[in-house]
């Protein structure tokens, strides 16, 4: 034990060394402390997560929710999903941030301040469901390369800012117009300046949309710097990708945005089923645009212990990406029989839904509660995993949670 | 006295000199050992700080730890080829990425070239090899069928 003093006292005059200052109070420095500049980031306080969140990745920082986290009816900061493509940008000014709208089908490109589009705009709220294209991805067999989501890349939070419609007319854009792309303040991966870690976009027709918004608050407040403040792309129902973060340009394309994660495989899927593991060329592969039918069981947590005879309420949200839900069932018999759900309405277009039900149970045992909605074009969610694609995409199949009746 | 006597009276005089001074090194030694395994001897008696256990401070070469066969800073597993990998692969994206995918030899190869297309992966000359082996031994795909049973679940009483 004194030995390992003296070996501290040397270690700690290195440790001083390397930091590059004295450690007042080193010698004093209690058991299991780390000094501050040793540790690693803690993603949970730096994103302010919940700590039940799971870090699928640290460079760059994916982050998923479970089920449980997702039940609230507007998701909070705290269990909203992280997905970046590159490194979240440093020292951001939003006293000098512009966002610039270029492109072949301007007649002459316009730059706003963020001043600009506050005061120069009316302002819309929506709550908007945002799902990566991945979510559910892990399941797919062969399995497909990528960030392996399970079922927590999802989130329905309230947006505001102003329609990207009412931004367009103003700078006035072309009859040829076909497509929008954004460009953003992330870096890539690689610290290349010259590359662009993502730069996707949709075809006007979703460009003109009501729900389409450039966003500067999530549920009421400046927007979580690691989900794109100052200003954010959002597009409710598409995948999440399409709702760019950190802005700064929008190209208003005479071609389908050609920028990256449009091109190749990149959330695309084949435009054509195929079968699982085969090999599809670029041209065969077809851009993702409204996601499909899904839902969620938020409540309970999955391995609840039940009495006996004792009813059982379960919740969770539904959503169908352009679509609404019609319709919301639960099985405890693995899909033999389904009973129907309570299902609300929309808070407005594009968001999910919420559902309850009071499941019981015949006898003892171990059951399984499975989930299904239906969306207003009669199609539901499959209980199997769904088509196999290259990339693991729109895995939609049936959510499910393990109960025990004892 | 005859010269003899002389040489051998000073000789005597110069043993015993190194002698004494042999003694004080060896008292010194002794002295700085001491208080090396004993610090607190040099510590201004006062109010006692309340006695704490310190901890080291991870050396050097604990940077490249392996517990239960993981290479700990990475989380990758312990394995032929694992800081080749670990120096190639864990520069622009997290080790993460390697350790939740799943892939043939193939296609493995397959992301190394789109990482050299469009990421700026430099050329791996003879290390791909090494490599490619690594991660198809290590990370191979695995067989999950159209649906898995529910794993890891925790029990808990819901009241």
């Amino acid at each position: 034990m004194k030995r390992r003093n003296f070996v501290t006292r040397t270690a700690l005059g290195s440790l001083s060394m390397l930091i590059g200052t004295d450690i007042v109070f080193g010698n004093t420095m209690p058991k299991d402390y780390n000094p501050l500049a040793l540790q690693d980031p803690d993603p949970f306080k730096m994103f302010n997560k919940d700590r039940g969140m799971e870090v699928l990745n640290d460079k760059p920082w994916n982050i998923e929710a479970k089920a449980h986290l997702l039940d609230d009816k507007i998701t909070p900061n705290t269990s909203m999903f992280l997905r970046n493509n590159g490194l979240i940008p440093e020292n951001i000014d939003a006293s000098t941030w512009t966002l610039t709208i270029d492109g072949e089908s301007v007649s002459k490109s316009k730059t706003y301040s963020l001043a600009d589009l506050k005061t120069k705009f009316p302002q819309y709220t929506y709550q908007l469901t945002l799902e990566c294209g991945g979510n559910g991805r892990s399941e797919f067999d062969p399995p497909a390369k990528g960030n392996q989501w399970t079922v927590g890349a999802v989130s329905c939070a309230n947006w505001t800012g102003i329609r990207l419609r009412d931004l367009l007319d103003d700078v006035g854009i072309n009859n040829d117009a076909v497509y929008i792309g954004y460009h953003a303040a992330d870096v890539h991966l690689s610290r290349d300046p010259k590359k662009e870690p993502i730069s996707r976009g949709a075809p006007m027709p979703k460009v003109m949309q009501d729900e389409t918004l450039i966003a500067f608050k999530m549920n009421g407040e400046d927007i979580p710097l690691a989900h794109g403040y100052p200003l954010r792309l959002v597009a409710g129902g598409w995948p999440a990708s399409v709702s760019g973060k950190w802005i700064n340009r929008i190209s208003v394309r005479n071609i389908i945005h050609d920028g990256t994660k449009m091109t190749g495989t990149a959330y695309r899927v084949p435009c054509n089923p195929v079968a699982p593991g085969e090999k599809v060329k670029d041209e065969d592969m077809c851009i993702i645009e409204s996601m499909p039918v899904k839902s969620l069981i938020t409540y309970p947590k999955t391995g609840a212990t039940i009495k006996d005879g004792k009813v059982l309420n379960i919740r969770g949200h539904a959503w169908a990406g352009e679509l609404e839900i019609l319709k919301m069932e639960y099985s405890i018999d693995f899909g033999a029989t389904w009973k129907t759900c309570n299902l609300e309405k929309p808070a407005n277009r594009l968001a999910w839904q919420h559902f309850t039900a009071e499941v019981s149970f015949p006898k003892k045992g171990y059951y399984e509660v499975w989930a299904k909605a239906t969306d207003s074009m009669g199609i539901s969610q499959p209980m199997l995993l769904p088509g196999w694609n290259p990339k693991g995409y729109l895995n939609n199949a049936c959510h499910r949670i393990a109960i025990k009746v004892v | 006295m005859d010269e003899h006597t002389k040489f051998k009276q000073r000789a005597k005089a110069i043993y015993q000199m190194l002698l004494g001074i042999f003694g004080l090194f060896a008292v010194a030694a002794f002295t700085i050992l001491f208080l090396m395994l004993n610090p607190d001897l040099l510590k201004k008696s006062g109010p006692q700080v309340e006695e704490m256990e310190y901890t080291t401070v991870p050396k050097e070469d604990d940077f490249d730890k392996i517990e239960n066969g993981i290479h700990v800073r990475t989380g990758l597993v312990d394995a032929e080829g694992l800081m080749t990998v670990v120096n190639n692969c864990t520069n622009c994206h997290s080790a993460k990425l390697v350790t939740q995918n799943r892939m043939n030899e193939e296609r493995w190869i397959t992301t190394i070239r789109w990482m050299q297309e469009t990421q700026n992966l430099w050329d791996l000359g003879p290390n791909e090899k090494i490599i490619v082996n690594y991660l198809v031994s290590n990370y191979p795909p695995e067989k999950k069928g159209r649906r898995e049973n529910l794993k890891d679940i925790e029990w808990y009483d819901l009241n």
